[in-house]
């Protein structure tokens, strides 16, 4: 199991966390194409790379975003979710 | 024969305290302390099992808990390790693995046609003709496999424990000794774990005559063990490492959990079996293993002793055995070891043959006699035992999990760590290092750095002890024209069976092991891949880097699948109405985290109880206790905007003080969810959610609230309020007594949501059609909500009021033909598959999963639809999930089905091919015993189509569906 440095609650095991999914803009509706929508449901790259994660605490019930090397499994940053963070992905 | 020897100085036997126990129905004596196969050992019973395939008669290897031929089988337990397991006083073992007996076992005629089950026999000889499969399955099923399982047995859970250290230290011997004090000496928590039950290692067995180290060991262990900071955890091994240096161990006593900041990895080698022809017979063993022998159990391994030799560990070997007055007949040195050892041996009498080569072992039962050859002239040596001693092969299961890169040392010929994951390491002989002072100097060092690590301080630059003469033979294998060169003893993998596989294009270390099982059986090839990589790499010409090692994956070592499972420990949530329920004793069941009544037991069989609570819904009135379904509060200036978005219906035209089925999908179109949502105001609506989903859900919705940017709350109402539904033709005249609401049609319609005082208490009331009657669904602050429950159960009194559990609800649902989300849909169902077309609003400018939807929408392959059995055969009655069958080919699957009392029939609902969901249609359902029955596809709802019952008196104009709850 791992261990996570979270800014407020200090060192958590990460088995008190839920994975979310990894951080992604969600198409327009409007506008996207079928394929644009299939890559962003079903096709996903797993090739290794750092990534934003979506996790969340169970004890507290917040969201958090988490830096992630997905070969390394090293977490490099742990962030509370802000609101409307899709925008900016 | 006996083969116990005088007083040795670090034995783990008691003499004072001599056990009985029996093996094959014989009487064996020993010593508290000893194990079967030292005791067994101890009165010349040399044959301790029979191997896998041919059955051989096989003894003692390496006496390091991965002697998988000795192997014994107690009335309640199978496959003890006789090399490790202490023996009780009475204790009742036979061998495992032996058709009669092990000493007449019909299985060694086997062997006799042994020429005839070449490698990876089993995988081309069976699978033509086919029809003769089935025997030979059995066959095989008959033949393979260790030990007998006590289908009696008794449940034992042993929980798991959680700890937590600084360092954590695998190994305690000599260099993990070393390595804890150090670390400890730093004041950090050190964790110190053996698989045996002292520590010392190999610095007892391999060093215990050498005088000179004996001030050494004792201080080292009394350190250890008035060091207050140093925890040792023995008779544990670590069954796996996981990330962020989370370790798994494994003791009698069930899992422990260890959390270490940081690993010293001090785990050593495990010695490597030479292959020559016979080298299985009862008498060939490890070097260490009769050093194991000698020194834990003070058994001799023989009376006449042949040494087979690659290092000077095997000259140690031969002067423990002198030491003890055993007869040394010759050391047989593959090569030329340091003159030093050959002039000690030579000055101990003991014959020293330089450049010889290990022909064969030959004897009847038992080893008699060993074959060698110098300068080509072979020469044979009678003798009771044969100690090899020609390498060593890495214990680096830890390390490989770690991800430590391995690479292979010519100077050394074995596997070293090159490159160690941060805050691990290595030290001692798997680092290469054979000296003992400078074992002591390397753990040190490994363990100070630990320290340091973990307290985020600088480490120091590690020297490298490494020996710089080989230890190993850099290729131990003698072949011999007539075979029987054994190389994985778990499998009677021969050397023939590995170059038939290589021969056959199973090249590749991964391919080998899969076609040959070499290493696949229950040691996990702890003595045999080192030989299987080495011959491999020769035989296609590769080096050992090249050729590469199979993967070490957890567990390290055959673990009880009870020590995994450990305790049951889950939550449990109870409903505020529990005490009610269990005040009338009803059938508890699990849903979700919940326990909630499956029927109240009134009548006699749990199904007569179920149409009781059927019936006085339908006749009369009964309630049910609904407080498990998730309750969410949804207020905020983007409220509708969010509800808009969560749901395939419009949320946002919906009046103040109404009510709508909420339906949720994924992204991909996938029904995840369903509920009911009401409007309290303009930006404040109150939603169920299904139990089990509660909080996914929540969860859920809270992420969607953050990446939409939204301005609005969502709370989790669902423990703090209870909620129950009071359905039936009666329900508003019992609810008339308890409120001052108008319950009148025109004053509370159907689908509508009412806000005001039950029993005295807030309530939230929704008339809801879920099962089909009239019906208030009451929600109401968990505290007050076993009151509300108990005052309409006492009003309902007059009326033979029922409270009605899962079962009932769900037969009634089904005659309505509504849906359970996660039982009629599965993980790929949307809602046209649902056939609920009417719940998607695509003029809707967003909601979850709408582009899925738009798309499936015109690609709709399956639906759900109705059926009605029409074979009345009351012994063919279909279960859910049992296919659907037309042509011979599966068109669907049976999600619901029940009797009802209501129609007189059984119905069901069907997740079928849209090609047969024609009304009036006849399907076919496959029994699970093969049988099918006649159904047909008939509209829902089944039981009043038009929802007459849940709206009396009221005209029907709107075909919207019922809502759920």
């Amino acid at each position: 199991m791992k261990f996570v440095t979270c800014p407020s609650l200090g060192r958590r095991a990460l088995s008190e966390f839920n994975y979310g999914g990894r951080l992604e803009r969600e198409p327009d509706q409007e506008t996207v194409s079928e394929k644009e929508w299939a890559d962003y449901v079903f096709y996903h790259n797993g090739a290794p790379k750092t990534q934003i994660e979506w996790w969340y605490h169970r004890p507290t019930g917040i969201w958090f975003l988490f830096e992630r090397n997905t070969l390394t499994d090293r977490i490099t940053k742990v962030d509370f979710a802000n609101k409307g963070i899709s925008n900016e992905a | 024969m006996k083969l116990r020897l005088s007083p040795q100085p670090l034995e783990w036997i008691d003499r004072k305290n001599p056990l009985t126990f029996t093996f094959e129905g014989k009487e064996v004596t020993g010593f508290a302390g000893d194990v079967a196969s030292s005791a067994l050992w101890s009165e010349g019973s040399k044959v301790l099992g029979r191997s896998f395939k041919y059955h051989r008669r096989r003894g003692l290897l390496s006496f390091a808990n991965h002697d998988v031929n000795a192997l014994f089988q107690a009335p309640d337990m199978p496959n003890v390790r006789g090399d490790v397991t202490p023996v009780q006083e009475g204790q009742m073992f036979t061998a495992v693995n032996t058709f009669g007996s092990l000493a007449s076992d019909k299985g060694s005629l086997v062997e006799l046609i042994g020429k005839f089950l070449p490698v990876g026999f089993y995988y081309r000889a069976f699978y033509s003709p086919k029809f003769l499969f089935p025997k030979w399955e059995r066959l095989i099923r008959e033949m393979a496999g260790l030990g007998k399982v006590d289908t009696s047995w008794t449940e034992s859970r042993q929980p798991k424990r959680y700890r937590h250290c600084d360092v954590a230290i695998i190994g305690a011997g000599p260099s993990g000794m070393a390595a804890a004090i150090a670390a400890a000496e730093q004041g950090v928590d050190v964790c110190l774990i053996d698989e045996n039950p002292y520590i010392g290692g190999s610095l007892d067995y391999q060093y215990v005559n050498e005088e000179a180290l004996s001030e050494t060991r004792s201080s080292l262990k009394s350190t250890i063990e008035s060091m207050a900071n140093i925890q040792v955890i023995a008779s544990a091994y670590v069954a796996g490492y996981y990330g962020d240096h989370w370790l798994a161990v494994n003791t009698d006593q069930g899992l422990i959990k260890l959390s270490a900041q940081s690993v010293v990895v001090a785990t050593g080698v495990f010695e490597q079996p030479a292959v020559f022809r016979n080298n299985d017979l009862p008498g060939v063993m490890n070097a260490s293993a009769a050093q194991r022998l000698m020194s834990r159990y003070a058994v001799a391994p023989c009376k006449e002793a042949v040494i087979l030799t690659a290092n000077p560990e095997g000259y140690r070997a031969a002067l423990d055995m002198h030491k003890n007055g055993l007869v040394v007949k010759a050391i047989l040195d593959t090569g030329s070891t340091d003159s030093e050892w050959v002039e000690q041996a030579r000055q101990s009498g003991i014959p020293v043959f330089e450049h010889a080569t290990i022909v064969e072992a030959s004897g009847r039962k038992a080893l008699q006699a060993v074959t060698f050859s110098v300068d080509g002239v072979a020469k044979q040596l009678a003798c009771d035992g044969l100690l090899m001693s020609v390498g060593w092969a890495p214990a680096g299961a830890p390390l490989y999990q770690a991800g430590t890169k391995f690479a292979y040392s010519h100077t050394l010929e074995q596997l070293l760590p090159v490159s160690l994951p941060e805050g691990v390491y290595a030290c001692g002989r798997i680092n290469g290092v054979f000296d003992i002072l400078d074992q002591f100097k390397d753990g040190e060092q490994a363990g100070l750095a630990a320290a340091l690590y973990m307290q985020g301080k600088e480490t120091p630059e590690l020297n490298d002890y490494a020996a710089q003469m080989a230890h190993s033979h850099p290729y131990p294998i003698w072949q011999h024209p007539k075979g029987k060169e054994f190389v994985d003893f778990d499998e009677d993998i021969q050397f023939k069976d590995l170059k038939g596989a290589i021969a056959q294009g199973f090249d590749n270390i991964e391919l080998m092991k899969r076609f040959s099982t070499i290493g696949m059986g229950p040691s996990q090839g702890k003595h045999s891949n080192m030989n299987g990589i080495r011959i491999l790499a020769k035989l296609t010409g590769k080096t050992i880097d090249q050729t590469g090692s199979t993967t070490a994956r957890p567990m390290f070592h055959p673990t009880p699948v009870s020590h995994l499972a450990g305790m049951r420990f889950r939550p449990e949530r109870l409903t505020p109405m529990h005490a009610f329920h269990q005040s009338v004793n009803a059938c508890f069941m699990e849903a979700g985290n919940w326990l909630r009544p499956e029927y109240y037991p009134s009548e006699a069989s749990r199904e007569a109880s179920i149409a009781a609570e059927v019936a006085a819904v339908r006749g009369s009135v009964g309630l049910i206790d609904v407080s498990t379904l998730g309750k969410l509060e949804v207020f905020g200036k983007d409220a509708v905007e969010l509800m808009d978005r969560l749901y395939t219906m419009r949320m946002s035209n919906m009046a103040i003080g109404a009510s709508r089925y909420a339906l949720m999908v994924d992204d991909s179109g996938v029904v995840i969810d369903d509920g009911v949502a009401v409007r309290y105001s303009d930006e404040h609506f109150y939603v169920t959610t299904t139990t089990s989903s509660s909080d996914s859900a929540y969860r859920m919705i809270q992420k969607k609230v953050i990446e939409w940017g939204l301005q609005v709350t969502v709370l989790n109402r669902t423990g703090q309020i209870g909620a129950m539904n009071l359905a039936g033709p009666n329900s508003r005249k019992i609810l008339s007594q308890l409120t001052d609401l108008d319950l009148s049609n025109e004053g509370f319609p159907y689908l509508v949501m009412r806000r005001a005082k039950v029993a005295g208490v807030d309530a939230t009331l929704i008339r809801v059609g879920f099962v089909g009657e009239l019906g208030y669904e009451i929600h109401v602050d968990s505290m007050d909500a076993l009151q509300v429950w108990d005052e309409l159960m006492r009003v309902g009194e007059a009326f033979s009021i029922k409270p009605f559990g899962v079962e009932a609800q769900r037969m009634l649902r089904l005659e309505k033909g509504h849906i359970i989300v996660g039982q009629d849909t599965d993980g790929l169902t949307n809602p046209f598959e649902a056939n609920m077309p009417w719940s998607v609003h695509f003029k809707k400018p967003y909601f979850l999963g709408k582009p899925s939807l738009m798309k499936l929408k015109n690609e709709q392959q399956r639906i759900l639809v109705g059926f009605e059995l029409l074979s009345a055969d009351r012994n063919a009655m279909p279960l859910e999930s049992n296919l659907l069958i037309e042509d011979g080919e599966m068109i669907g699957r049976v999600t619901s089905i029940g009797r009802s009392a209501a129609l007189g029939k059984v119905i069901g609902l069907a997740m079928i091919s849209i090609d047969y969901s024609k009304p009036d249609g006849e399907l076919h359902i496959k029994l699970s015993d093969g049988r099918l029955v006649k159904a047909k596809v008939v509209k829902t709802p089944f039981y009043d189509p038009d929802g007459l019952l849940q709206k009396p008196d009221e005209e029907v104009h709107n075909k919207e569906q019922g809502a759920a709850a």
